[in-house]
């Protein structure tokens, strides 16, 4: 068995609009390996979230190949795509908005065990249903509580335990807890680590919090405006980042202390319209440090060292 | 970790479910409890309408002729007076809601049942089923009911029936908005797209995930909707194309009574006091239940 569980290659996921095409993914390629983490990130409307749905399915791919163990996600059929689903999972953004309101935590947690036909009888159910609780660490008496009267981390508990209902090997993070209190993270990071130990998980991890990413993975993918431009293990892309938005990126994050101040890189300038988008490279209007290279072609993201790949012109 | 972070959100521990929360806004409006009361009190009317206004043995209660009373003034023993054959109109009331009720209640499943399904399915299919059904609703909504009405009175037998069907058409468009208005809402939720991400099949999330959250628009529907049914059943049946006699009908008692109106007013006076009551008391049920549906609007 190979050791690669997910490898998705040149992705893409283009959306119809008035104006044009948007290209909200634009032709991506990364693995994942089984038991490890992909930190996926970059700033709103980048495309990691469409990465993370159109990985699963929950929205079709334009071109391009997701192999999951070996086999052609984008081609299975009605039956395939469950069973997949059984071993996919997402974890969502908003606590809020992703558990139905009229259903209670035991409902919702129990409904992929009854539509996969997991469990035959009532008490077999409950008995799986107490005991996903318990693993994500919700106490049992909240069972017939509806999500609304919990908070934002029970709710985010709520959702882990839907996601490893089924069993999975692979779970989507799509930001689970950027929607979350910082004390509360802490938390739900804490847990999300224990249960990748003790289920041996594979996660894609999407957050745009690189405090976050740098806690939970081993590798970093930055995307910008639906490119992956710097791909690498995480030790070596903070301490020494070569695509110049990663710089820029990296020096935005705080440093906790008031002696020490970082030198920040302010980039110019808005991120370009995804519709339509001018060949050269996405970032050219905000780089400083672009030639004239990179206005026309747009940089493929190259190989530099055993774990490292970047997409651009002059860091390479 | 774990239990490091205390957050208990004390407000919680008072709420169970929604459709409680609502009962606790509901319960505050003095207008609409007012409405609530009038409408279980008229319900009851009709259920014990044969202990209120009893048969004769050989007569139902409220067909006993006894043409040397006719045209009674409201009196001790006629408290609300007698008609041309000299029948109880209190009776007639009495026996009136059971049909004005039925005729509302069966409209309102009738057009309801039909105008959620066509609702939901063109708020969650869209494209092609979208615009057939949604089309063809305003083909619905582009015919005059009372013409509709005619026209289905005069196909078929006048009654029950053809009251039912033409007023339950007519009413159908509303449910029918009102539920793709709130389906297209709902399916954009990320709970509907959890929903699929653990294999949930497109029937199962309408059912399960769709139809229950879009409820409270519809059950606010249904409450206008039985005082508009009450109120068109009550209109073909003047116009005589309704509820026939001597079945009591408060439509039809009102037509009845046009002809005497000059000299006997309580003739119209009690079955027309008696539609504006029920109507006036559904539209302020009505009016608390979706304040009540609404947490915005608390106060």
């Amino acid at each position: 068995m190979s050791n690669t569980l997910l490898e998705v290659k040149n992705l893409k996921k283009y959306f119809k609009t008035t104006k044009g095409m948007l290209h909200a993914v634009d032709d991506i390629s990364f693995t994942i390996n089984r038991g490890e983490t992909l930190g996926l990130v970059g700033e709103s409307g980048c495309g990691k979230s469409t990465t993370g749905r159109v990985v699963l399915r929950l929205l079709e791919s334009t071109a391009g190949e997701v192999l999951f163990g070996g086999a052609d996600v984008l081609a299975f059929n009605k039956k395939e795509l469950r069973r997949f689903r059984e071993n996919a999972q997402i974890v969502f953004q908003d606590p809020f908005a992703s558990l139905n309101p009229r259903m209670t935590v035991a409902e919702i947690i129990g409904e992929p065990l009854v539509i996969n036909k997991k469990t035959s009888n009532r008490a077999d159910l409950y008995k799986r249903v107490i005991k996903l609780m318990d693993t994500v660490g919700l106490a049992s008496r909240f069972e017939n509580s509806y999500p609304h009267e919990l908070d934002g981390g029970r709710r985010q508990r709520i959702g882990i335990a839907r996601a490893l209902a089924l069993n999975p090997s692979f779970i989507v993070q799509d930001e689970p807890v950027s929607a979350l209190d910082v004390s509360i993270q802490a938390q739900i990071l804490n847990l999300m680590d224990e249960l990748q130990k003790e289920f041996k998980l594979t996660y894609l991890f999407i957050s745009h919090d690189l405090g976050v990413i740098k806690h939970v993975s081993k590798n970093i993918a930055v995307m910008y405006l639906g490119k992956i431009v710097e791909m690498s293990d995480y030790s070596s892309i903070f301490k020494n980042p070569l695509h110049p938005y990663t710089k820029a990126l990296l020096s935005a994050i705080p440093i906790p202390r008031v002696d020490k101040k970082r030198e920040r890189i302010i980039l110019e300038g808005d991120v370009p319209n995804p519709i339509e988008p001018p060949p050269g490279c996405r970032f050219y209007g905000r780089c400083f440090c672009r030639k004239d290279i990179c206005k026309d072609t747009d940089p493929e993201l190259k190989q530099v060292s055993e774990t490292r790949f970047v997409a651009c012109h002059v860091a390479t | 970790m774990g239990d490091v972070t205390v957050n208990v959100n004390n407000e919680s521990k008072k709420k169970r479910s929604q459709l409680h929360d609502v009962w606790r806004r509901f319960r505050k409006s003095p207008i609409a409890m007012t409405g609530l009361c009038v409408v279980v009190f008229m319900v009851l009317v009709a259920l014990f309408a044969d202990v209120i206004a009893p048969s004769d043995g050989r007569n139902p209660g409220y067909d006993i002729h006894n043409l040397g009373n006719r045209f009674q003034a409201p009196n001790a023993e006629h408290i609300m007076g007698t008609d041309e054959f000299g029948r109880d109109i209190f009776a007639r009331v009495v026996h009136g809601s059971r049909v004005s009720l039925l005729v509302g209640f069966i409209v309102v499943t009738f057009s309801m049942t039909l105008g959620v399904i066509v609702g939901a399915i063109a708020g969650f299919f869209g494209k092609v089923a979208e615009n057939i059904l949604m089309r063809f609703i305003d083909v619905l909504l582009s015919i005059p009911p009372i013409l509709l009405a005619i026209s289905i009175a005069a196909a078929m037998r006048p009654g029950m029936m053809s009251i039912v069907l033409a007023v339950g058409i007519g009413a159908l468009p509303l449910y029918a908005r009102v539920m793709r208005a709130s389906v297209l809402t709902v399916k954009e939720q990320e709970f509907i797209e959890a929903a699929y991400s653990i294999g949930a099949s497109k029937f199962r999330i309408i059912r399960k995930h769709v139809l229950p959250n879009c409820i409270a628009p519809i059950i606010v529907q249904a409450t206008m909707g039985l005082a508009y049914a009450i109120l068109w059943a009550a209109a073909l049946s003047f116009l005589g194309i309704g509820i026939q006699p001597p079945t009591p009908e408060w439509g039809a008692m009102l037509s009845e009574g046009r002809m005497y109106i000059r000299d006997h007013w309580h003739m119209v006076m009690f079955p027309g006091m008696a539609i504006a009551i029920m109507i006036f008391a559904l539209n302020m049920m009505g009016d608390g239940l979706r304040d009540a549906f609404d947490p915005r609007l608390k106060k």
